[in-house]
């Protein structure tokens, strides 16, 4: 099994030097510079020697090969440098937003399971009753809906129907818990549909996979209790892919809600990600796609390690 | 594709074929009469978007300051918006532009995805390798970024927001192809088009692409709701379909969301155009899968 997690570890070095090549010369490619950016509103001072003074210090005069250098030198020491638009140190810049992100992604998480596990079973055990069609509708409906939209839906309806806003202005949770929930669990909600509508059908078809397997006849042949049946034997054995989709989105939910966080004034990891390429910030936006690829690839490692630790053959592969 | 002259084609089509065609297409509706609703959705939708100066009452940009922000009623169906302009009118309108999106999309992003699955699987070993780690790196990026850099490179527009979409769609669809292309590649018939002396070319596209149909089929169509949604959301950020171009994502950004409260209307419809249109598109997507992959029919 070690050996598994360290080949499994070292194949995850050329991913993401790839990553960071890809994102280090997309940045460069991205017409307009940070620099003219800066000084665009300010025409007298938009003078060349200004424009030059300012690459200078940013190091953006350097050949590119020494820029790439000296980032990735940056990278190895887990010192990603401080934003060029602000100033101030990256990892400052993302640790605020990533508590939100990460928060908003549990809940969403939560949420997810909460409605996708039940639907799933019961769709899978009732297959091709009217509740099973009720259920596929929902999950379908759930995929189709653009979350964001739903997000407008929700504050829609508290507006009118009781004349109530979720707070704009975020709380942290360890400041009053009530203020920062109230604010994120629409969102939360939002995101969650969308999030449980791929868990439903995933944990459908998985129990109707498992419960057509021999040993759930075999378990029922022998007169076992149907709920014990359908909680240790099938349920259990369906679950990998389900955790497997719900850890994928999980990965996923992370950076990548940039419109349910414009629509509920969030400031998390995504509206970072569209300021920090808005700005040209090469720096920040390096670091960004850094942190959400590793967790991207991170996350399936740790479902593959889930495989192989369940099951033996795949370690020996 | 063949879609330029339906007619001649179907002429050139011998009888038996035809017959058989429609017998398929007979025993999706009655099998799964969810995917045909799907279907029917779906081709309303089309004709909606390609009659849309027949169909639609008003002139999608057409201004009218004396009716801003006016409520739903005979006059304007669902309403207008803030500058006055039709919002059903613009609905209809809007359906073209997501129509226009998802199937450039799915068929852009499905095929340039199937022809490199195919061809890794089919050259295999180091090349094989070679491209999975590349997919890898792609699956890794996220997409948002690949969007924002797109559109920051090429500029907003339709054509755009089409490639920005695609991309990301590739290394997805790839993999895909690539497993089921696996066992393709082992098949006598690829040995013989190769004994035959035929080019690498030749034997990826003519001998094993159509035989990964079914996978092509089902991600085409899986792509074609996604599509619409990555259109809608970028849209709404303003990385998307520019204005005034009529578009759903356009329609729930800005003025939408100030007035939410006295015109819900202008927030409310193109949402429920979006959600229909992907409702549709999955329906029919979910039946296809269920009727095109064999391992799920044997159950």
């Amino acid at each position: 099994m070690s050996k598994y997690i360290v080949k499994r570890l070292v194949l995850m070095i050329p991913t993401l030097l790839g990553v960071a090549v890809l994102i280090f010369f997309l940045m460069r490619i991205v017409p307009g510079d940070i620099v003219e950016l800066r000084f665009a509103g300010e025409s007298s001072y938009a003078q060349k020697e200004n424009l030059d003074k300012e690459r200078v210090r940013l190091g953006l005069d350097k050949p590119i090969w020494r820029q790439f250098l000296t980032w990735m030198l940056g990278l190895l020491r887990l010192d990603f440098g401080t934003s060029m638009w602000t100033g101030a140190p990256i990892m400052e810049e993302i640790r605020l937003r990533f508590a939100l992100s990460l928060q908003l992604a549990i809940m969403a998480t939560i949420v997810a399971i909460l409605l996708a596990i039940p639907l799933g079973v019961i769709a899978a055990l009732r297959q091709d009753t009217w509740i099973d069609y009720a259920v596929r509708i929902i999950s379908i409906a759930g995929l189709a809906t653009p979350s964001f939209w739903l997000g407008i839906v929700f504050i829609l309806g508290l507006l009118i129907i009781f004349r109530w806003l979720p707070p704009m202005v975020y709380t942290p949770f360890w400041v009053n818990p009530i203020q920062n929930l109230a604010q994120l669990i629409w969102p939360a909600l939002a995101v969650g549909y969308r999030y449980s509508a791929v868990a439903t059908r995933m944990t459908r078809s998985a129990m109707l996979e498992v419960l057509r397997e021999d040993y759930i006849r075999t378990a029922r042949a022998k007169g076992l209790w149907e709920k014990l049946i359908l909680s240790r034997h099938a349920l259990k054995n369906a679950m990998l892919p389900v955790l497997t989709v719900i850890a994928l989105e999980f990965a996923f939910l992370i950076g990548g809600l940039v419109v349910t966080e414009q629509v509920f004034n969030l400031n998390g990891l995504g509206l970072l990600f569209v300021e920090a390429v808005g700005h040209r910030d090469y720096t920040l936006t390096q670091a960004l796609v850094m942190l959400v690829a590793f967790v991207f690839i991170f996350v399936n490692f740790l479902v593959d390690l889930a495989y192989a630790w369940l099951d033996p053959r795949i370690r020996f592969r | 594709m063949a879609i330029g002259h339906p007619v001649e084609v179907a002429a050139e089509i011998p009888e038996a074929i035809r017959r058989r065609w429609l017998a398929a297409v007979g025993e999706f509706c009655r099998k799964r009469p969810l995917g045909a609703i799907g279907a029917a959705v779906v081709v309303v939708n089309i004709l909606v978007g390609a009659g849309a100066n027949v169909i639609a009452p008003y002139d999608p940009l057409a201004t009218d300051y004396g009716a801003m922000l006016a409520r739903p009623s005979g006059a304007h169906w669902l309403g207008t918006d803030a500058f006055g302009r039709d919002v059903l009118s613009r609905i209809i309108y809007g359906s073209r532009t997501a129509m226009l999106v998802g199937f450039a999309c799915a068929f852009l992003g499905a095929t340039v995805g199937a022809v490199i699955g195919v061809a890794s699987a089919y050259f295999a070993g180091k090349v094989d390798l070679f491209v999975q780690r590349v997919m890898d790196i792609f699956l890794a990026f996220p997409l948002i970024i690949l969007a924002l850099a797109v559109v920051s490179i090429l500029g907003t527009g339709v054509v755009n927001v089409i490639i920005a979409i695609a991309i990301p769609m590739i290394p997805r669809a790839a993999l895909v192809t690539r497993s089921s292309a696996l066992a393709i590649r082992e098949m006598p018939y690829v040995d013989a088009a190769r004994a035959a002396g035929f080019r690498h070319r030749r034997i990826i596209l003519r001998h094993m692409l159509p035989n990964v149909m079914a996978p092509y089929l089902i991600m085409l169509t899986a792509y074609l709701g996604q599509a619409i949604l990555a259109e809608a959301s970028l849209t709404f950020l303003g990385l998307g379909v520019a204005e005034p171009t009529p578009a759903w994502g356009l329609m729930l950004r800005g003025a939408a969301v100030q007035f939410a409260e006295s015109a819900p209307w202008m927030a409310i419809f193109p949402g429920f155009a979006i959600s229909l249109a992907v409702f549709a598109f999955n329906l029919f997507g979910d039946s296809l899968r269920d009727a095109l992959d064999p391992r799920l029919r044997t159950q």
